[in-house]
């Protein structure tokens, strides 16, 4: 336990040079109140641990290769461990999938279009939340999934996300904050 | 311990890390070349959603932008605050994403800041380069019918801001102890909400971040029925399949439909075949029409959903000035435009006993001084975003006016609707700034700086974004003592003085 602090504690030096803004007392607000039905036990909260934390150095989680392709064509081939959130695991890897309600099915902002139905196939079919959600989804098709809801398993080795038109990121060139 | 403190390292690692990805493109070249650039001016008027989502867009899509968030208020992210229902929390975590858009170095609050009488359009239009107006809707359209002002009748928007502490609205105090039934004209998902408000057990509402005055209130309520109107049919109900299936699965109400409501048309069949989200509704409806209520108590509320009814008139009670009765009209279906049912009276008439009402038939924008507005539609006329003169044909674009959210295109959509809404405009903006429309000679903009200068002149005393976090703070603090996410302060003084 002790070692996992440790090593969580130089992840956040490490990334504590990144351009963050963020002072670290600002929490999240409204947290308190959720009732995360559903939502796969790895929440998107703990999203930085979730590949490395346990048995570290003795074993390693099995990933999947997931492929997200963009409106303008453009693809990024991810390696996602298994159990992991297609939306955590865009937000691991550089993929603006937007995610307004982090995860908790209050929103279509994750929404991925799978572009091979025999994939698609192989998940389990959305519960009645996810489809309320799907219904407000922007470009639905009938492959539409959330991002939340799509957990990576080893079936899923070598699938294919399309993310809809407007949920693309603007940034087309590459966005920078500014230090300061 | 061990835990928590690992909780707290999950949650400042992952707020680290969603902000990484951006650091990537640093070494591109775009960056290099646009930093001889002057830098682009932005004000965005509002900070609900859509002023958010806009300013999110505008920092991504031009790294030379500085964003100004102007709010009336002194608390940000609008109907987020003040309109998401209290026992909605999952749909108010985005306001997670939207304080890390404030936490950019090139995006600033200033709250307490009223554009028209504070600072005017044509004063913002002389600081910046481009000016968003994302003000929203903060006004009702009323039925125009006789005893509309009768007391005991509200709009859903009032009930709302009542009940999440709007400070413009604390002072509402509706009568619920007085009347066993309230009419809620409208079945969209505000007519939902305001409706499951009113029927869910208190002790339900108890850890939610419901104003305290309104729990105390809804404590004492003795409405029993709640009757949500709706002109036309179940295929045509406005709600979403969420807030049905959440309402119609409440503790202890009993849902009452009269199953000859659901009867279908051709054309209702038909709307039901292309639309999914009517289809959904609609199988909702339908089984909770048929279920089974097995145990019924004494003390069960009713939900009744009224179709196929107009409100006519209001019906006073003996003491003149207090609403009894709303009188309803029968309404069939006949084809309106683009093949859309309309609701045609048929000249039968009932009246419906009631003590509260709650109009919840859409929110209306109001128009600003200096602002092209289409009073009809309630929007400021718009391409795409930037504002048109006039909504005539022959309009012509205002330079460097643009518009998004409920002020562009009615007062529609759920949160996520906003991020489409902010970039169209936001595609809008980068094309002009490409087009060299914000470069002209002389067109130096003072941006920020002119801001702060008006606002010094008028004395005018701004809340900037730490000073909603100490509100934020404050709010919090009080609602752990409650077991509440938050406690909201709902006065103007106190939420000024706590900004300090």
């Amino acid at each position: 336990m002790f070692s996992r602090i440790s090593q969580l504690g130089t992840r956040l030096l490490r990334e504590n040079r990144a351009p963050a803004n963020l002072p670290n007392s600002r929490s999240s607000y409204y947290r308190g109140q959720l009732r995360r039905r559903l939502v796969p036990e790895k929440s998107i909260l703990f999203s930085t641990a979730t590949s490395s934390t346990h048995d570290e150095g003795t074993q390693d989680t099995e990933k999947i290769s997931v492929t997200f392709v963009n409106k303008d064509g453009t693809e990024q081939t991810i390696s996602v461990p298994v159990g992991t959130s297609m939306l955590e695991a865009a937000h691991e890897n550089d993929i603006e999938l937007e995610g307004a309600c982090e995860g908790s099915l209050a929103c279509s902002t994750c929404h991925v279009i799978v572009m091979d139905v025999n994939y698609y196939n192989k998940l389990e079919d959305p519960a009645d939340e996810e489809n309320d959600m799907l219904d407000l989804a922007f470009g639905l098709t009938e492959t539409s999934r959330l991002g939340c809801q799509v957990i990576a398993k080893p079936e899923l080795d070598g699938v294919r996300l399309s993310l809809p038109a407007a949920t693309r990121n603007f940034a087309v060139d590459g966005y920078v904050p500014k230090p300061h | 311990m061990g835990r928590e403190r690992l909780l707290l390292l999950h949650h400042a690692t992952r707020r680290l890390l969603l902000l990484l990805p951006r650091s990537r493109g640093f070494s591109s070249s775009a960056g290099a070349a646009a930093s001889s650039r002057e830098p682009l001016h932005v004000c965005v008027v509002g900070s609900g959603p859509a002023g958010f989502y806009t300013a999110d867009k505008m920092l991504k899509g031009h790294e030379e932008a500085q964003v100004d968030i102007i709010d009336r208020l002194p608390t940000p992210f609008g109907l987020v605050r003040s309109g998401v229902a209290p026992d909605h929390p999952e749909t108010k975590i985005v306001v997670n994403q939207f304080s890390r858009v404030a936490a950019n170095g090139r995006c600033s609050f200033y709250g307490n800041v009223t554009v028209g009488s504070d600072v005017s359009i044509s004063e913002l239009q002389k600081i910046y380069d481009v000016v968003v107006l994302a003000y929203g809707a903060e006004s009702d359209r009323s039925l125009g019918i006789p005893g509309e002002d009768l007391r005991g009748i509200h709009s859903a928007r009032e009930f709302v801001w009542w009940y999440n502490g709007h400070p413009d609205m604390c002072n509402l105090a509706p009568d619920l102890q007085s009347t066993d039934s309230a009419v809620v004209l409208g079945q969209g998902n505000v007519a939902l909400d305001v409706a499951r408000i009113l029927l869910r057990c208190t002790s339900e509402l108890a850890a939610t971040d419901i104003a305290d005055y309104a729990f105390d209130a809804l404590r004492g309520n003795t409405i029993r029925k709640v009757y949500l109107v709706g002109r036309r049919g179940p295929v045509q109900a406005a709600c979403t399949a969420k807030e049905l299936r959440e309402i119609l699965g409440l503790k202890n109400v009993r849902v009452c439909i009269k199953e000859a409501d659901l009867v279908t048309s051709t054309a209702d069949e038909e709307e039901i075949r292309n639309s999914r989200i009517k289809r959904r509704v609609y199988e909702l409806l339908s089984k909770a029409a048929t279920a089974h209520k097995g145990y019924i108590s004494n003390d069960q509320k009713e939900l009744h959903f009224v179709f196929f009814r107009r409100p006519t008139r209001f019906l006073p009670a003996e003491d003149g000035s207090t609403v009894d009765a709303v009188q309803l009209e029968k309404t069939c279906l006949k084809d309106g435009v683009a093949g859309k049912p309309v609701a045609v009276g048929t000249g039968e008439f009932e009246d419906l006993k009631c003590g509260l009402v709650l109009k919840s038939i859409g929110y209306k924008s109001l128009p600003v001084e200096g602002l092209p507005f289409d009073n009809y539609r309630g929007v400021v006329p718009n391409l795409k975003g930037r504002v048109l003169s006039s909504e005539s044909e022959n309009a012509t674009v205002e330079s460097g006016l643009y518009v998004v959210g409920w002020l562009k295109r009615g007062p529609t959509g759920i949160v996520a609707t906003n991020l489409h809404c902010a970039e169209e405009t936001v595609a809008g903006i980068l094309e002009d700034d490409k087009k060299g429309l914000f470069m002209g000679p002389g067109s130096k903009k003072q941006g920020r700086r002119g801001l702060l200068e008006i606002l010094e002149q008028k004395n005018i005393r701004f809340v900037p974004f730490d000073g909603w976090e100490k509100i934020d703070s404050k709010e919090k603090m009080a609602g752990q003592l409650k077991n509440k996410p938050r406690e909201k302060i709902t006065t103007w003084d106190e939420l000024l003085m706590a900004a300090n």
